[in-house]
């Protein structure tokens, strides 16, 4: 797994973000789109392409697109 | 001996909520984008005098006349609600008067949200097959729009109210093949009206906003939704799997999935991760919302008068939610 697909299936949850707002060091709460329903799409690309259980928690935890990408790696 | 489902009818209240509604009270809010992401576009609303009794009454009337059944004939009254009209008594008891079905039937209220549906029929099979029973009128009926907070733009998105009527004869158009049922009381937090019972009986009148900047009340309706989206991932396609075990039945003899209408994005995802074809997965939500117990029934009467559903067909259920509770079951149409 590495960062940068991973920053771009993240991105590909986002209809109307610029794909070059998205960087590891994005906080990605803080993006316009952002909203429940996008951590609900997060948590399905999560588990689709990496068959990890992402919990709520764990992006309530994270601020950046890369606190998430070592949550995930540590599963 | 067998038991069938024999009729099956449903009641929406008049007053609508459309996305164009919702846009004017949250103008801020892209209430489109979601709305179709979700499936929805319009839900039904109990008036502030119409109650689950209600709802229920007028599902069973819609059921009686459009099957020319007799209330006579009702030996069992089954209502599956969140939302009864009071503590006690019993709101299946009030229905029973309401309908002049005969003092000599026996009637309950229980206590369950998606998975009820499934539930019910679980019980209308033990009753006839008990002797106990041989007419059950199994009602749904929920009102959840009276539980919402109403800057709740997310649940008020997604539920909307309605009541269902099912009987369950030892006839019918629909054979009740086993069940696969099960329970999980550690979600209980992620999806509950946390106030008003008796371990909290007094409104606590105290908002918060998460961190997507959504209301969170406990005097109000709350769905923690990524971790009902989380549990709905791990034991839906487990539910599926034990269903069609129970049933000695292989995925592909299945000809329909009627799953409970909880929102079109999760099912299309669940869909996905079980791999089921897109044209043996029924989804039918748009114009009523999440109605909660009442999604099966409501689905499997458009499917059938769709003409959807045909003679012989397989037709696998799955209801699964608050609680957390599920069951899944097979009916031979």
């Amino acid at each position: 797994m590495e960062i940068k697909d991973f920053i771009n299936h993240f991105a590909d949850q986002f209809d109307e973000t610029d794909k070059s707002e998205f960087n590891p060091e994005t906080e990605f709460k803080t993006l316009d789109e952002w909203s429940s329903l996008i951590a609900l799409s997060v948590i399905a690309m999560v588990d689709e392409e990496y068959s990890v259980k992402l919990k709520g928690e764990d992006i309530r935890n994270s601020n950046t697109i890369s606190d998430l990408y070592n949550v995930i790696a540590s599963k | 001996m067998d038991a069938y489902i024999k009729a099956i009818s449903y009641y929406l209240p008049d007053k609508k909520l459309t996305n164009e509604d919702l846009n004017v009270e949250f103008p801020e809010w892209s209430v489109e984008k979601v709305a179709s992401k979700i499936g929805v576009s319009e839900r039904s609303i109990t008036g502030e005098n119409e109650f689950a009794s209600d709802m229920a009454i007028n599902a069973a009337n819609k059921l009686f006349l459009e099957y020319k059944i007799n209330p006579e004939e009702i030996d069992f009254i089954m209502l599956c609600t969140q939302s009864p009209d009071y503590f006690l008594p019993t709101t299946a008891c009030i229905i029973q008067d309401k309908l002049n079905i005969p003092t000599s039937a026996g009637a309950i209220d229980f206590n369950l949200g998606c998975s009820g549906f499934v539930y019910g029929l679980s019980i209308a099979k033990g009753l006839i097959f008990g002797g106990i029973a041989k007419n059950i009128l199994l009602l749904t009926s929920e009102t959840y729009s009276k539980f919402m907070h109403p800057k709740d733009k997310g649940n008020r998105t997604i539920f909307g109210d309605a009541a269902a009527a099912t009987l369950i004869s030892t006839n019918g158009f629909a054979k009740i093949e086993n069940f696969s049922l099960g329970t999980d009381g550690k979600g209980a937090e992620n999806l509950m009206v946390k106030t008003g019972g008796m371990r909290f009986r007094s409104a606590v009148n105290k908002t918060s906003i998460d961190e997507n900047e959504n209301i969170i009340s406990p005097d109000h309706l709350f769905m923690n939704g990524s971790e009902i989206f989380n549990f709905t991932l791990e034991f839906v396609p487990l539910l599926v799997e034990d269903t069609l075990l129970k049933n000695n039945t292989l995925k592909d003899d299945i000809d329909l999935f009627v799953f409970h209408q909880a929102n079109k994005y999760m099912l299309n995802f669940l869909r996905k991760k079980i791999k089921i074809d897109e044209e043996k997965f029924y989804i039918s939500l748009e114009k009523t919302g999440n109605t909660v117990s009442s999604t099966i029934p409501i689905a499997l009467k458009d499917a059938l008068d769709k003409k959807i559903i045909k003679e012989n067909y397989k037709v696998l259920l799955a209801g699964f939610g608050v609680g957390y509770s599920w069951g899944g079951n097979i009916l031979e149409f």
